[in-house]
């Protein structure tokens, strides 16, 4: 079964987004006060085959945990589907 | 064929016409896409051709002239420096800092395909008013394209010139210019030989990118040219790294093993096969199936006229195809044979078993046809050559005069842009950017090149020619100013549509100028480019050309890098002393524009004569240790080389000067004048009767102005017949430096 | 001496590291980052660039290249290993070293000169510093604001693990001397053992003073000075509690 995943990382509350920071700056001067926050963060989509969607879902937690996301920074989530013939 | 498709991809009617006759039959689409790119002016100059021939190619170190990847010469000891200049204007005005960052790969590319390893970048640019917003953004996204690519790959950016005027609003100007160092025996060429030699596609596979990307440089930039643009390009400075490597590892197996290499930029694999075939006199078979697809269903079409990065084209000599592709492997990249040269001067194009394109090389790649425009003089030049500025009035202040000339776009420190840039990558850097001419060790020598990019886009406006000599005069000075002796130029024209009259006499004029000072200075032009149609329109009716813009690039060569020469003044006691004569003239200067809001009048003199022994007299001063720093005048002229001279001074934290105006000249004229030809000097006292006899002898007048002290830089007016002398000038260093150093960050984050 | 230069895929001062090596004398070679062992090696270098594009997170990537095992293996082993900028990157995202980058606190990539001051003469790469002595070297990173939770920062400096801090003209760390933001204005720091360094300031490009300064020599000179056993073990304060002493 083929499947697709969409990570995404973020980076922890705790820990300070210069990028992020910067674009609320840019948006406050585009008049756009009422914006109160920007966090940027990274999406990543994964096309996979798997037995099930069980084994799918293990997979992708183990790479965001290992490789895409850095646990001292970010948090990750991600959804699952189950994705068509030609996907991705 | 449809109703004016070629019109469509570019082409005109007689051009199609041309084709007809060359094929003896219609062309079919994928025939025509391929003339429409190789006949674009972006990869044929048909409308340049005739006047580049003006310029001086030859010299007794010129190895390689324009024709090449790029340019070559000796510098001695059985090594030779390639360098190029190139364009990438439209694509950095649809996306900044991919527009860039390509620009920055595609030079590089360059550079490495002639065999040699890229050890410098430096990057002329022009953007709108910095109190334009989108100006702003233009300026922040190129450099951190440029930024973004180089500092990946690991070439340091050592340099450049960025200037800001309402003609580029719209049009911004990024130039790339490259060097690199390979041993003189060891220089590649892109020239296709011997009857079956397999032809390799190696690097990033092809996708959609840019397609007709070169078309669309040949035009002007309009909304529909802005929607006809199917892709952009992406650069990956990551993969081009690897090819670099892998490249330079490829050469190492020995001379016979690569016959020919291009890079694959404009055009992409038409322009690489029809050149590479036209200059070997061979022929070539492509089969456009075995091209390594990024994305499925492409058509033949497609893989000819995709612009996708990072890929080369090479031709190896039969039976080395496994060492290729190990070498390509060990690099994780892919090498796969295509084609293979034939011996029918034809390029023939097959998709499998299907020929789908059969056209002459040579038709593609050298039989574009060959426009000489009218030219007509812009009725502007008369007015501003006449322009009376006797009644320019003195400032009140000058020290105010003074530090808005600092805070000026066009003479304010650069640390913004360039510190952004990693320009110490590859341990070569002996001269940092902002601290006077880049200069960069010769890997493994005691050598080192002197590297700059200079053009005045007013003077070229005001008068092509003399602006354009102006250029080549001042990069060379830049040059000697470090102690290098100029060794050549590379070009990056760049200029409006050239189908309009006022625009054609523009180049024209330009190109004369340059032509002329490079004769007179004896620096020979090795390559270069040309960037025709910067012009834009907001509301899609008439379109308004970039101020004419002839960058000269130019490296100069130190046979000794201990005698390397900076701007700053380095001691206490120190004389300051101006080699070259000062001329009443402010037309055109940044102190008009600037302070009295005049851009215009004439432009400074040109004295090619006096410039030649301005430099000759600077190279045998600084080679016989006679001076402390060397700096030389031009924007802003004294006063503003005076501040530099102070601020980058000292150890650091800068040094004062104490000088005294001399004749009878009013200040402002004396200060702020931009006459060409001249070096702000200073040196030891014991060394005063050496420096004045060297002098002599060269027929250069130096005039003693002070000496270097303090923390203030101080001036006095004259007190020539009837005047008294008076202060002009009163301010710490410190002050300076603060306006020098902080404007642009201040303009661009404010 | 033997000095072993990682190259992985996007290095690009390995050649710079490799020059400032050889000037000591050493015998220096490129290790690729597909070998696995790292025998007879007394010194590792991870040299800076951008491994693997700092596609993902700058050293993301590249840690999980072959040789990394082999790094590993070698410091817990008590092997010298050096990371410098990239190289740093990279022995954070391996866990040899506490903490994470972050991009720098202005989001830009930044070439500039900065001071550092040596907080630790005490590891075999500042064994010839003395404590408090400013060093003058380059730095040129867009990811370089070190990060590391309060708990472990405290440890880090209970244990004298910060060997780097940025300074200014005075030698006293300012949030202006600071060029990226570090928690702590932290420049380098080592593991407990003091046997692997991480520091985010290129002092392969401060070897020579034709291109500007030598200070980076001290911190080359002090391993070599340290692996030839002219310091004494005992001597060192090897950043350890209590036994180590």
């Amino acid at each position: 079964m083929r499947f697709k995943a969409q990570v995404r990382v973020t980076l922890k509350e705790s820990i300070l987004d210069p990028q992020g920071s910067a674009v609320k700056r840019a948006l406050h001067a585009m008049n756009h006060d009422n914006v109160l926050d920007v966090r940027i963060g990274k999406h990543i989509e994964l096309v996979l085959t798997a037995d099930g969607p069980e084994s799918a879902r293990r997979q992708v937690q183990e790479i965001a945990d290992r490789l895409l996301a850095n646990p001292v920074i970010e948090n990750f989530s991600f959804d699952l589907a189950e994705a068509g013939g030609e996907a991705g | 064929m449809g109703d004016c498709i070629w019109r469509e991809m570019g082409l005109a009617t007689e051009e199609y016409e041309r084709i007809l006759d060359i094929l003896g039959r219609e062309p079919n689409l994928v025939e025509l896409g391929m003339f429409a790119v190789m006949w674009s002016e972006h990869c044929s100059y048909k409308n340049s051709r005739a006047v580049l021939g003006l310029l001086p190619t030859t010299g007794s170190r010129v190895i390689q002239g324009p024709g090449e990847n790029a340019g070559v010469v000796d510098i001695g000891a059985g090594l030779a420096v390639v360098f190029k200049i190139e364009s990438h204007n439209h694509p950095s005005a649809v996306e900044p800092y991919q527009g860039a960052a390509t620009g920055v790969g595609g030079i590089i590319r360059d550079i490495f395909t002639m065999g040699a390893r890229p050890i410098a970048l430096l990057d002329a640019l022009r953007f709108g008013p910095v109190s334009d917003a989108r100006s702003r953004h233009l300026f922040a996204q190129v450099v951190a394209g440029i930024a973004g690519y180089g500092n990946s790959i690991g070439i340091p950016t050592v340099g450049g010139e960025v200037a800001t005027h309402e003609s580029f609003r719209e049009s911004p100007l990024v130039n790339v210019m490259c060097v690199g160092v390979a041993p003189a025996s060891a220089i590649k060429k892109a020239a296709a030989r011997g009857l079956g030699n397999p032809v390799m596609v190696v690097g990033a596979r092809t996708g959609r990118d840019g397609m007709h990307g070169a078309t669309f440089a040949s035009s002007e930039l309009s909304p529909e040219a802005m929607a006809k643009r199917s892709a952009v390009q992406v650069g990956d400075p990551f993969m081009e790294k690897l090819l670099l490597e892998a490249c330079l590892e490829l050469y190492e197996l020995g001379d016979d093993v690569v016959i020919g290499i291009q890079d694959m930029g404009a055009a992409g694999l038409t322009c690489s096969s029809c050149e590479m075939a036209s200059r070997g006199g061979v022929g070539m078979e492509i089969d456009v199936a075995k091209v390594p697809r990024r994305e499925k269903g492409m058509t033949p079409y497609e893989v000819m006229l995709s612009e996708s990065q990072e890929r080369m084209l090479v031709a190896v000599k039969a039976g080395s195809e496994p060492e290729v592709e190990r070498v390509f492997r060990k690099w994780g990249l892919e090498a796969t044979v295509v084609g293979h040269v034939t011996d029918d001067g034809i390029l023939r194009i097959r998709d499998g078993d299907a020929v789908v394109a059969e056209v002459p090389a040579k038709a593609l790649a050298d039989m574009a046809p060959c426009y000489t425009r009218d030219a007509s003089e812009p009725e502007y030049f008369r007015r501003e050559q006449a322009r009376d500025l006797a009644d320019v009035p003195e400032p009140d202040d000058y020290a105010c005069a003074l530090m808005k000339l600092l805070a000026s776009p066009r003479i304010a420190s650069k640390e913004w842009v360039y510190s952004q840039y990693d320009h110490q990558v590859g341990t070569n850097t002996v001269v940092l950017p902002g601290r006077g001419t880049s200069v960069v060790r010769v890997p493994g020598t005691n050598k080192g090149l002197a590297l700059t990019c200079d053009a005045n886009s007013l003077y070229c406006y005001l008068d092509p020619w003399a602006g354009a000599a102006h250029a080549v005069a001042e990069a060379a000075r830049n040059v000697a100013a470090a102690g290098a002796e100029p060794l050549g130029i590379t070009d990056c024209l760049n200029f409006g549509n050239p189908e309009k009259p006022e625009v054609f006499w523009q180049f024209k004029r330009a190109v004369e100028g340059m032509a002329e000072a490079a004769r007179a200075l004896e620096i020979p032009v090795t390559g270069g480019n040309v960037s025709f149609y910067n012009e834009s329109s907001k509301d899609g009716s008439s379109t308004v050309a970039v101020y004419p813009t002839p960058v000269v690039g130019m490296v100069g060569l130190i046979e000794d890098l201990s005698r390397v020469m900076t701007p700053g003044f380095k001691r206490e006691g120190d004389i300051v002393a101006v080699l070259g004569r000062t001329r009443d003239e402010i037309g055109a200067s940044e102190y008009l524009a600037e302070v009295h809001g005049i851009e215009g009048g004439p432009v400074p003199v040109v004295d090619l004569a006096a410039e030649r022994a301005a430099i000759q007299l600077t190279l045998a001063l600084i080679r016989g240790g006679l001076l402390s720093s060397c700096h030389d005048l031009s924007e802003g002229g004294l006063a503003v080389a005076l501040s530099e001279a102070c601020i980058l001074g000292g150890i650091g934290s800068g040094i004062g000067a104490r000088v005294r105006l001399p004749g009878t000249m009013r200040a402002d004229r004396y200060l702020f004048s931009e006459s060409g030809g001249r070096m702000l000097v200073s040196f030891h006292p014991s060394a005063a009767s050496g420096v004045q006899a060297m002098a002599g002898r060269h027929g250069v007048p130096v005039t003693v102005l002070g000496e270097v002290g303090g923390m203030r830089l101080v001036i006095d007016g004259a007190g020539g017949t009837g005047g008294r002398a008076r202060r002009v000038v009163d301010v710490p260093v410190s002050e300076l430096s603060r306006v020098y150093r902080g404007a642009i960050a201040w303009a661009l984050e404010s | 001496m033997r000095v072993g230069v990682v190259v992985f895929p996007g290095s690009n001062c390995d050649a710079d590291c490799y020059r400032a090596i050889e000037s000591f004398g050493a015998d220096v070679k490129y290790i690729w980052y597909q070998d696995r062992s790292l025998d007879g090696y007394d010194l590792v270098v991870l040299p800076g660039g951008f491994s693997y594009g700092d596609y993902l997170r700058a050293g993301a990537i590249a840690r999980f290249a072959p040789i990394m095992d082999g790094v590993v293996e070698f410091a817990e082993a008590g092997g010298l290993v050096l990371g410098i900028c990239n190289g740093f990157q990279i022995l954070l995202e391996c866990g040899l070293l506490p903490g994470a980058m972050l991009p720098n606190v202005v989001p830009r990539f930044r070439c500039d000169g900065v001071r550092l001051r040596v907080e630790n003469a005490h590891t075999p790469f500042t064994c010839l510093c003395h404590p408090g002595q400013v060093l003058s070297m380059p730095i040129a990173h867009a990811w370089g604001n070190y990060y590391a939770d309060e708990a472990t920062l405290v440890e880090l400096e209970r244990r004298g693990q910060v060997v780097f801090r940025y300074v200014n003209e005075e030698g006293v760390p300012t949030p202006e001397a600071n060029p990226n933001g570090s928690c702590h204005s932290i420049a380098g720091i080592t593991t407990r053992r003091g046997n692997v360094l991480g520091m985010m300031p290129h002092l392969e490009r401060a070897c020579e003073a034709l291109l500007g300064g030598t200070d980076g020599r001290w911190v080359f000179a002090s391993a070599f000075e340290f692996l030839s056993g002219g310091v004494e073990l005992g001597r060192l304060h090897l950043a350890g509690d209590g036994p180590r002493h």
